[in-house]
């Protein structure tokens, strides 16, 4: 009679190269309803991590407000992590990420956390280019205050009481591309083939990578009417693009490279390879993309997939010029070099 | 992959690997949970249906369900199944009226049984309450078998011997002692509806060495054993060699130092991964201070002036590649002093009594010919049971013969064939009670196996009949119910319910569950979440489910019942039901008994 998950190491499991096994990088027990498609995106972030052997350490997860931000608790409980308040989970990442530029940085936010309260932080840390893994759970209501309409709701789709929405959505992937982003995603929570590959993509990737993942609410959003269900995600996806993520130590082996398979070589000397599903796109253009995603749209599908890529895009810290080093790791010298150096610094502003 | 078909009995009892371990099918996840609720008179009832003597086999079974059990597998040892059942035994109250009993009408059927062993006691067991008048006759003056005059009182104590097996003769069997069957056709020639020989098997391996029939002190293991028991032989020399490694070999070494034997060897000709004892009777053994001699083949008795001086030994060395012997050499030989010599090197099973023109056929090596699924010989109304069947097994092994015997007796008797069998039965029944809240202890305890305490060595040689095991003490109980992992509270799946969110797979602590599309079982076991490592235990796969026709699949062989898969299914497509599996016996086989109904069960599902 009790609901406690147990730690079980079975014989033979595997380890990573850090000789973690999976259930290293799992967190506490959700508390979220049963079924819930952040359950099974938190599944695929553990996976990519042990995949991807990072150590706990090296990571720091943080999240604003809702059933998505309360996630991070969900995984690696080795790593850091900031609870943040309703939408402004980009400035603490932002913070952080400056204060400590050798963190691997996750935010995990939600529809409305991202695109109703947060929508202006949102576009801020695309524009800086914060080198982190921007995951948004999208469920298309607010669902830990019970299933409220959010902004990524469609127009015309129905709440579980019947309610139609009027207002037209906003499509987080299209913003995020409009606005610069340097790597931009959407997968569905119920797909983790596609998801873990791109989880790994987005982390390697030198910059914003902003993840739109489809994430049903089984409670509030999951009818018939709704365009965030299970069964009309299944239903409407196209899927554009398959993704793999090849670590720099990995023999790049030519089967990969099998049909229209691009390689997108990043500066840490992994590769992303793109595996075209669809010919008629091209994930390096801006325009091609957001065409392609309009029309997809107009005829009611949902484009998953990597859908728009651009690693050489500056990143906060080359626009901004900061030290190398860590802050933590800098002398307190030359991290506080005095009030005569301030002084200096004062008078040449005058 | 066909979708399984779970409404097959045979699916989930495979699932229960102890109860699919135990040859009578003993319901071991049911007992234990009863014992944990301090139920103990229904743990020892739900026992008896099936092995017939709980408080006997929770002292000497052979355990094959311990191997068997699911625990083991993760990475530790299994329940402590045994000793549990010896809990339910010794700390049941009077449960004897809840005993079968014998109508006063009898059903005009006559049965004669020849031995009073475990497979003789259990057809009367089963027979006798439906109204046949049952008549043992049994060589000795007391009744029990090998369990009585072969086992050690120290192992398993006499009183408990005696209770179990008043149990069954109290119904009113008929039985003769000192009256061993010296003509079978003289038995059949008295009329009776049928006859069960469940004499045993009592002929102990001779070891045809030069010197054996020149002095007195070389000792047959089992008859050996069978006079000490019967008081004829009280005392032997200090030095003692054992030959051979079974279970026999460890009573007659522990019967030894109990006699006054100070310096007890067995002699073991192969190497110790080839013994045939099990693993606990070598602990209990070696615990006492018996040696044991590996790779020495017996080469000669060596006997001066009509005295044992001691063995030979040739020195072997093998050649040994996966558990499997591809070599051997003589490398040497060695003699080694002894007083007495006590040969524990095997049994079989003889009938010279039985006249070889009767229609009851023996294959060449002089084995009855029996069917192995109605155990009737090639003489109609003819049965075998135990040890006289196929050769020496163990006590549950004569159990379950002859539960079937008594099935195959009751259709003889009556005039039906005997090849039709009922199936068995399977009742399924949620176990949910609530949010988070299931009717069994779903909790996973990391616990280790408790181990039993034994009596102190200077205590234990003061007596021959001292029992050396304590049982477990209320501490070890509480922890050791816990490690059941209630592998019959089975994971029951609804197909149509699925919308494939995946929080099942996210959930189990084992990574037993997959949702991938259908392949071949060689394709799908490769995209399984955690990789298939005991291919004996059969995978579930569902249907074609509703969203993607992809199929859940399930690797039974990690699962640890845990219930958190139901507990986070958002639509209740999994649940926790208990399988209640049911075994035919003979009472299944009265007219108008089809409901199920048996005299002792009493048992309420836990
Ligand atoms: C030393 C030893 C230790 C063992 N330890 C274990 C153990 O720990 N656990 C376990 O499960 N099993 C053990 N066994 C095996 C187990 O005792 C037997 O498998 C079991 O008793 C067989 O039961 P049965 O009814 O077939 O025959 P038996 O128990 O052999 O009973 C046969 C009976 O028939 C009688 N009989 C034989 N011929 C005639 C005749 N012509 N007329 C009348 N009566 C006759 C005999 O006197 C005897 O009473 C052990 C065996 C030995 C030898
Ligand atoms: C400043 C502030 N305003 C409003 C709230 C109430 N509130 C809590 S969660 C939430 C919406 C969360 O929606 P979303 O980000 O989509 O997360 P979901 O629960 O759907 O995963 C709101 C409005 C709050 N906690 N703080
Ligand atoms: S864990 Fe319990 S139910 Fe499972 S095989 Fe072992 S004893 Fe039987
Ligand atoms: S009961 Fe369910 S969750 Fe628990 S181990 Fe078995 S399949 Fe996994
Ligand atoms: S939790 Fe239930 S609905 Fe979800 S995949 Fe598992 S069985 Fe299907
Ligand atoms: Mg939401």
């Amino acid at each position: 009679m009790t609901y406690a998950r147990p730690r079980i190491d079975l014989p033979g499991q595997k380890t990573n190269e850090i000789g973690l096994a999976l259930h290293d990088y799992e967190g506490s027990l959700s508390t979220l309803c049963a079924g819930c498609g952040h359950d099974s995106i938190t599944a695929a972030l553990v996976q990519a991590l042990w995949e991807m052997s990072i150590a706990p350490e090296k990571l720091i997860k943080m999240s604003g407000i809702g059933c998505s931000s309360k996630t991070p608790a969900y995984f690696v409980h080795g790593a850091h992590g900031f609870n943040s308040v309703h939408g402004r989970m980009p400035s603490v990442a932002t913070g952080a990420l400056a204060g400590n530029r050798a963190l691997i940085g996750i935010g995990v936010s939600g529809d409305g956390d991202s695109l109703s309260i947060g929508f202006g932080q949102f576009g801020h840390v695309i524009r800086r280019n914060v080198n982190m893994l921007y995951l948004i759970e999208n469920n298309g209501v607010y669902g830990l205050t019970k299933g409220q309409f959010s902004a990524s709701a469609d127009a015309g789709s129905t709440s579980k009481r019947g309610e139609v929405n009027q207002m037209q959505n906003i499509n987080a992937v299209a913003t995020a591309i409009s606005m610069g982003a340097s790597f931009v995603g959407r997968s569905f929570s119920g797909d983790r083939e596609q998801l873990v590959p791109l989880i790994k993509a987005a982390i390697a990737h030198p910059g914003c990578a902003v993840l739109d993942v489809i994430s049903p609410c089984v409670t509030f959003n999951d009818h018939q009417g709704s365009t965030k269900s299970y069964a009309y995600v299944r239903e409407h996806r196209h899927k554009a693009m398959e993704t793999d993520l090849i670590s720099p130590r990995a023999e790049i082996k030519a089967s990969y490279y099998a049909g229209d398979t691009h390689p997108v070589r990043l500066h840490d000397g992994s590769t992303i390879l793109l595996r075209k599903v669809d010919p008629d796109y091209d994930p390096t253009r801006r325009n091609n993309a957001l065409g392609f995603l309009e029309r997809h749209r107009s005829r009611g599908e949902i484009v998953t997939g990597l859908l728009y890529i651009d690693q050489n895009v500056t990143d906060m810290h080359t626009q901004s010029r900061t030290v190398r080093t860590p802050l933590k790791d800098l002398e307190f010298e030359r991290l506080n070099p005095g009030s005569e150096a301030l002084e200096k610094l004062q008078l040449g502003m005058k | 992959m066909k979708p399984t078909d779970t409404s097959n009995p045979e699916y989930f009892h495979k699932v229960v690997d102890c109860q699919w371990g135990c040859p009578a099918h003993t319901d071991v996840p049911e007992y234990i949970r009863l014992i944990a609720q301090g139920r103990f008179d229904d743990a020892y009832m739900v026992n008896r249906e099936s092995n017939v003597f709980p408080a006997i086999l929770g002292r000497v079974c052979d355990r094959p369900c311990e191997p068997a059990c699911r625990r083991g597998r993760m990475d530790e040892k299994p329940v402590a199944i045994c000793r549990l059942k010896r809990v339910a035994a010794d700390h049941r109250g009077d449960i004897t009226d809840r005993l079968p009993v014998a109508p006063t009408e009898k059903n005009g059927k006559k049965i004669a049984l020849v031995g009073a062993g475990p497979a003789s006691l259990t057809v009367a067991n089963d027979l006798m309450p439906l109204g046949y008048e049952c008549t043992i006759f049994e060589a000795q003056s007391v009744a029990g078998g090998l369990m009585r005059y072969n086992i050690p009182a120290f192992r398993l104590p006499i009183e408990v011997l005696n209770e179990e097996i008043d149990y069954i003769l109290d119904m009113g069997v008929e039985i003769h002692y000192n009256h061993r069957v010296e003509s079978m056709k003289e038995l059949l020639d008295q009329g009776y509806d049928a006859v069960f020989v469940g004499s045993g098997a009592p002929r102990g391996k001779e070891l045809k060495l030069p010197g054996r029939y020149d002095t007195e002190n070389i000792h047959i293991g089992i008859d050996w054993l069978e006079s000490v028991a019967f008081e004829h032989i009280d005392s032997i020399g200090k030095r003692v060699l054992i030959v051979g490694v079974g279970n026999t070999a460890m009573d007659c070494c522990r019967t030894s130092l109990r006699l006054g034997a100070t310096d007890v060897k067995v002699m073991a000709r192969k190497p110790r991964e080839f013994f045939k004892a099990s693993v606990w009777e070598l602990e209990d053994a070696e615990e006492e201070n018996v040696e044991i001699v590996v790779n020495h083949s017996p080469k000669e008795f060596v006997v001066e002036e009509g005295k044992l001086k001691g063995m030979t030994f040739e020195l072997m060395e093998y050649v040994i590649e996966n558990g499997r012997i591809l070599d051997q050499d003589v490398t040497g030989e060695v003699f080694i002093p002894c007083d007495d010599v006590v040969l524990a090197i095997g049994q079989e099973n003889a009938f010279p009594w039985i006249e070889r023109d009767l229609g009851i056929e023996f294959n060449p090596w002089e084995e009855p010919m029996v069917d192995e699924v109605t155990y009737e010989a090639t003489r109609k109304g003819v049965f075998f049971g135990g040890d006289s069947a196929f050769g020496p097994k163990n006590i549950i092994w004569a159990v379950e013969h002859a539960h079937q015997a008594a099935i195959s007796i009751h259709r003889h008797c009556h005039g039906e064939p005997l090849e039709d069998r009922l199936p068995d039965r399977m009742n399924l029944q949620t176990r949910k009670m609530g949010m988070h809240e299931w009717s069994y202890s779903n909790s996973f305890d990391p616990a280790a196996r408790r181990k039993m305490m034994h009596v102190p060595l200077e205590v234990r040689f003061t007596e021959l009949g001292k029992e050396v095991e304590l049982g477990f003490d209320a501490e070890q109980t509480a922890k050791e119910v816990e490690r059941c992992l209630n592998c019959d509270i089975q994971t029951v799946f609804t197909d149509s319910l699925c919308i494939e969110c995946d929080a099942c797979l996210d959930i189990c602590p084992t990574q037993c569950l997959t949702i991938t599309s259908n392949g071949e079982r060689e394709d799908l076991v490769q995209r399984l979440m955690a990789p298939v490592l005991e291919h004996e235990q059969p995978l579930f796969v569902s249907h074609e489910l509703k969203q993607t026709s992809r199929v859940m699949v399930k690797d039974e062989n990690f699962c640890i019942h845990c219930g958190l898969c139901a507990e986070r299914c958002p639509t209740a497509a999994w649940d926790m039901q208990k399988s209640l599996l049911e075994f035919p016996q003979a009472v299944d086989y009265v007219r108008g008994n089809e409901s199920g109904k048996r005299p002792c069960q009493q048992r309420k599902a836990g």
